[in-house]
Parts: structure tokens; C-alpha cells; sequence
């Protein structure tokens, strides 16, 4: 769906994007994942013919883009950055405008615009949002807005930079599922983001940038490959460590890190010792820990002089929200959510 | 896509509100003219404007002298400035070219939208200054063939008169299509529209400062604004046409490179916005 070769993009004497070979599959939720700065954008907007890229090549959907990026980008849907719309104008008359917009022999009838109009913006949860005109909307309903924009012709790829931005955690959950939904009636998703738990609830693929460089390409499963360590939470961790007596290579209270040991023979041990064992597990590597293994720092973060000498320091990303954590409010008021007004009295 | 660059113009409040801060100087100034009586004398002033206290049929005439300086292209400036411009600032351009809209397509979009608003803006001051003109002013002897003097002095009929109106509304709209290039050209080069409207009045404004200058003889010849006020010699019998004709080559050549280069500029140009 979307090959790119040697694809590299200079602006002035700043090198944004350095020789990435990206290979996004039919059928992928694949997650473009990299610190503030990386080159994400850059590389979206090439992908999408807005920035001519300086050297390399680009296909999307079996097209060379931008030599051919009308017959590309009809079979495309978008959303880049902020979502942007005309503020003057209600949902429905932006959609109505941008569709209106296409090429002649890519425009719904008139009647079947209308109707597609509306169950559009009934997936995206603006069903009720009526006459109101953009420039009324919350960030969120923009963002919905925005992703309408991108889904409402049914595309075949879907090229989404950072869409849950301005969401809360119910409205991300909701647009998750409905990018599965989509994924499951055969839409390649093409998701970039710097939110590690975004790309891993959702993704089957993932790339991951650093400083203008793919750095790293591969599905989630291989991601979450077992480390071959074992993982084992035990009330007396001293007995245990006794036992085991250099197998340990981490211990964090009564969480013991084990190498060299399979899960059933570490159980039998501890059990046969007389250590009551609470939880144990094969480790896996997680997407965080590698992120973390094949990036360095965001380049929104500047450090002094002195301190940037220091390579060894490996700095965390900014603060990983994990949406799934955070308590589900009592179902209330969820202002960028705008309901029919029928629908809200079930 | 033609069709929805016009639905975006025509549903803007902005263009109405425009138009009618340009019909309303000459409305003003025609109230002014009707409650007091007293005109510059010949020769002084706005052009034409002595001439309408006799017959307000001449007054769309020199309403469009009256906006022509400033207000006219300004107005023109502001719309062709935010063409490419506002689309981008407000992220909307990116949403248009992925949708897809062909960058050259796009641009003939809004240039048509532009031509659209110059010709409105035009044609509404016509008929304003035509109806404030015969309303407050009132209309010549209506039993006499001939209704109206030119500049020379001598008599014009209506028909002729109307005719040479049109010639001057032409000309004047081509006049501005040089204005709304400049601006449409920058609007291509910058994401801030009101860089682009200003780049397109310092040009005007530059080019008037030269038009004056003796030391500019050399250049004068081709500056855009060189000709502007030639469209006097449209009501002068019989009709000057070298100047006007000068005008209009002069014109067209500003207005081909400046849309050549604002076509090469937009078609190469990385969207960042």
C-alpha cells in the first residue's frame, strides 16, 4: 500500500527525513511511531505528495507519488495535524464543499452525498452537531470532524497523523474501535503518532523514527517476543534469592527477574523450596522498551551544552498516558460527543 | 472545483460587507454633492465629478473614479491575498490537496473567484453611483437626443454613453485583474494573507510614488498603475485611445508573468502549513 525507497528530505541544511525505506501492507494497522521532530510529518506529507520529497521514491497504492498522486490520493483518506476546516461553515457544509471539490469522476451523486454525509457524521459521533458552525466546535469535535473528512469516501488507506489529539481517553477508545471496525472491512490504517499506547492497543506493524531515521521495522508480535527471562512475584524474595543463587539478574521487592529458566522448572523450584509464588510469567519485551532501545532523545528537548556530552543518559519520553488505566467516568457529559437528540434518551 | 470556490466566495459575509464599504463612498459623497450643490470646479478634483451635478447618468462614471486609488484595489488585494494564503494559515489547503485538488486546478480556481469578485465589486459601484446618481442628482432633459457632455465638452447620447461606461468598467477591471496577480502571486509564496494583500498595495503604491517621479522617466512607460487613469480619455470626444490601448498591454504583461510565477511558485512548492 505505501512502499517508500531511499526517501529523503532536506529543508535548507537541516536533513528532516534520512534515507527511510517504509513498507506498509494491505490489510496493516501499521503505527508510524517516533519522538516530537523525528521527521513523522514530514514523511506523512511526502507519502501524500505535500512535500516534494529531495531524493528516493515514493508509491502509494501502486502509484509513484507525486508523479501520479490524483490517482493515489483518490483511494486515500487523510488527516494531517490539526484538523482543519472552514469556521464559518457547519460539519455537514465542510463535508458537502470538500466533496464537491474532487475530481469530476471521483464525486458522490448529490442524493447519495447527502446520505453519506450523515452516516459519516453518525460514526464519528457529530450526529447532533446540526447547523452549529466549525468555529464553535471543541478541539475534539474538530477532530472528529476532521477524521469524518477522512473516512467519508470509504477509502482504502488511511493516512491519520496524530488523530486523537485534543480526545479524551473515552473518545480515543471510541475512535480505536472505530478504526478496527474499518480495518475490518479491509481499510489499511496508516497511523502516526508519538503516544506509545495508542500504537500499541491498535497496531499490527510498527515503525519507528529517530532523528530522520527508520530506525526500526517490525509486527507488534515480534515486539512482544518473550526476552527468554522469567518474570516471578514471591513473598520471600530472600529465600528465593538464595535459591536460585545468580539466576536473579533484577529484583524490585518481591519481583525477581530469572534467566536461564523456563517457566514450569522455575515454579517446580520454588514450590519444592517451600516459596509461595504469587505470579510468574515469561518476560516479553514491550513496545516502550523498545522505543527506548532505538531512540534517543525527542528534539523538543534541548539540553545545555555540558549535559549533551553525556550519551550514556538515555532520556524517557515525554509522559506516556495509558488510557486504559485511567477510571471510566460515570457516563456524563461528553461535550465533543454530540448526540441526536433521540438517540440521547435511550 | 471552479463551482465551489465560488460557493466559498459567494457565501462569505466578507465579499458583501466589502462591496457595500465600496458602494457607500460614493452614495456619501453623492448625498453630498445633492444637499449642497457644490461641485469642484471643472478641472479640479476627482475626474468627471464636476460634471454630474448637471446629469447624474455620468455618475457611475465617477463613482468608480472615486474608489479607484485606494479602496477599488484594496479590496481587490485583500480577496486575492487570501486566495492561496488564508487556505493555507487555516490548514484547509492541505485538506483540499489530499482530497485530491490539483495544485494547477486550484489555482485557476481562484483566480476565476478573483475575477468573479473584481467584476462584482465593479459592476456594484456602477450601478450604485447609476442609481444615487439619477435618484439625488437627477437625469438631463429627457426630451433632447443628446443627455450628456463628454470631458471635451461636447454632446454624448445615452447610448454612447453607456457604452463608453462599459469600455471603462472593462478597463478598469482588467486594471485591477494587475493588482490581484501581485497579491495572488505572494499568496502563493507565504502563509500569511495579510503579507500577501500588503505586498500586492506596497507594489501599487510604489508603482504611483514612480508614476510621479521625473528621474523615473525611463520606466515609467511600463510601471502598472502608469495608465490607470486613463480611462478619462473614454469620456473625451473623440475617444484617446493610445493611452488606454498602452494600458491594457501594459497590464496584460504584468498580469502573464505574475500569474506564470505564481503557478511555478504553487506547483513546486512544499505545503508545510
Amino acid at each position: 500500500m505505501i512502499v517508500t525507497r531511499g526517501l529523503t528530505k532536506r529543508f535548507g541544511r537541516t536533513l528532516a527525513v534520512d534515507g527511510i525505506d517504509l513498507q506498509v501492507s494491505e490489510g496493516d494497522r501499521y503505527g508510524f511511531l517516533g519522538p516530537n521532530g523525528s521527521g513523522k510529518t514530514t514523511t506523512v506529507r511526502m507519502i501524500l505528495g505535500l512535500v516534494f520529497a529531495t531524493c528516493g521514491e515514493i508509491e502509494v497504492l501502486g502509484h509513484p507519488v507525486p508523479e501520479r498522486s490524483a490517482a493515489a490520493l483518490v483511494d486515500v483518506g487523510a488527516l494531517v495535524e490539526a484538523p482543519a476546516a472552514y469556521p464559518h461553515l457547519s460539519a455537514r457544509a465542510n463535508l458537502d464543499l470538500l466533496e464537491a471539490a474532487g475530481p469530476r469522476a471521483h464525486r458522490l451523486s448529490r442524493a447519495l452525498r447527502r446520505e453519506r454525509i450523515d452516516e459519516t457524521l453518525e460514526l464519528v459521533g457529530l450526529g447532533g452537531a446540526g447547523r452549529r458552525p466549525v468555529r464553535a466546535f471543541s478541539l475534539g469535535m474538530r477532530q472528529r470532524l476532521g477524521l469524518a473528512a477522512a473516512v467519508m469516501r470509504r477509502p482504502r488507506l488511511l493516512v491519520l497523523d496524530e488523530p486523537t489529539n485534543g480526545l479524551d481517553p473515552q473518545g480515543i477508545h471510541e475512535i480505536r474501535n472505530l478504526l478496527e471496525r474499518l480495518n475490518a472491512d479491509g481499510t489499511t490504517v496508516f497511523l502516526s503518532s508519538h503516544l506509545l499506547s495508542e500504537v500499541e492497543q491498535l497496531c499490527t506493524r510498527v515503525g519507528v523514527m529517530d532523528r530522520g531515521r527508520l530506525v526500526a521495522q517490525l509486527a507488534m508480535d515480534d515486539v512482544r517476543r518473550p526476552t527468554g527471562r522469567t518474570v516471578v512475584h514471591v513473598d520471600d524474595p530472600g529465600a528465593a534469592l538464595d535459591l536460585l543463587d545468580g539466576g536473579v539478574v533484577e529484583r524490585d521487592g518481591g519481583r525477581l527477574v530469572v534467566r536461564d529458566v523456563t517457566v514450569p522448572e522455575l515454579t517446580r523450584r520454588l514450590v519444592g523450596a517451600g516459596i509461595a509464588v504469587q505470579e510468574v510469567a515469561p518476560e516479553r519485551d514491550s513496545l516502550e522498551g523498545l522505543v527506548l532501545r532505538v531512540t534517543g532523545a525527542g528534539s523538543d528537548r534541548v539540553e545545555r551544552p555540558d549535559r549533551v556530552e553525556r550519551p550514556d543518559r538515555v532520556e524517557r519520553p515525554d509522559r506516556v498516558e495509558r488510557p486504559d488505566r485511567v477510571e471510566r467516568p460515570d457516563r456524563v457529559e461528553r461535550p465533543d460527543r454530540v448526540e441526536r437528540p433521540d438517540r440521547v434518551e435511550r | 472545483m471552479i463551482a465551489v470556490e465560488l460557493r466559498k466566495l459567494l457565501g462569505r459575509p466578507r465579499t458583501w460587507v466589502s462591496i457595500g464599504l465600496l458602494c457607500l463612498l460614493p452614495a456619501i459623497v453623492a448625498v453630498l454633492l445633492a444637499v449642497t450643490g457644490i461641485g469642484p470646479a471643472p478641472g479640479e478634483g476627482p475626474a468627471l465629478l464636476s460634471a454630474v451635478l448637471s446629469n447624474g447618468t455620468l455618475y457611475p462614471a465617477a463613482a468608480l473614479g472615486l474608489v479607484l486609488p485606494i479602496f477599488l484595489p484594496a479590496a481587490v488585494a485583500v480577496v486575492a491575498g487570501d486566495a492561496v494564503a488564508g487556505e493555507s494559515a487555516a490548514g484547509t489547503l492541505r485538506v483540499l490537496l489530499v482530497r485530491p485538488v490539483g495544485r494547477t486546478r486550484l489555482l485557476v480556481a481562484k483566480l476565476v473567484s478573483v475575477l468573479v469578485y473584481t467584476a462584482l465589486a465593479v459592476c456594484s459601484v456602477a450601478l450604485t453611483g447609476y442609481v444615487v446618481g439619477v435618484l439625488l442628482l437627477g437625469r438631463a432633459e429627457p426630451t433632447t437626443t443628446v443627455t450628456s457632455l463628454t470631458v471635451s465638452g461636447t454632446p454624448m447620447t445615452s447610448g454612447q454613453l453607456a457604452w463608453r461606461t462599459a469600455l471603462m468598467l472593462g478597463y478598469i477591471g482588467w486594471s485591477m485583474l494587475g493588482v490581484a496577480s501581485v497579491s495572488l502571486f505572494l499568496s502563493t509564496l507565504t502563509d500569511s494573507p495579510l503579507g500577501a494583500t500588503l505586498g500586492g498595495l506596497a507594489v501599487l503604491v510604489g508603482s504611483t510614488v514612480l508614476v510621479g517621479l521625473d528621474a523615473a522617466e525611463s520606466v515609467r512607460g511600463w510601471l502598472p498603475t502608469r495608465y490607470w487613469l486613463s480611462w478619462i480619455d473614454l469620456f473625451r470626444d473623440p475617444i484617446l485611445w493610445h493611452d488606454v490601448q498602452r494600458g491594457v498591454l501594459v497590464q496584460a504583461i504584468w498580469i502573464a508573468v505574475l500569474l506564470g510565477a505564481a503557478w511555478a511558485a504553487f506547483s513546486t512548492r512544499d505545503v508545510t502549513s
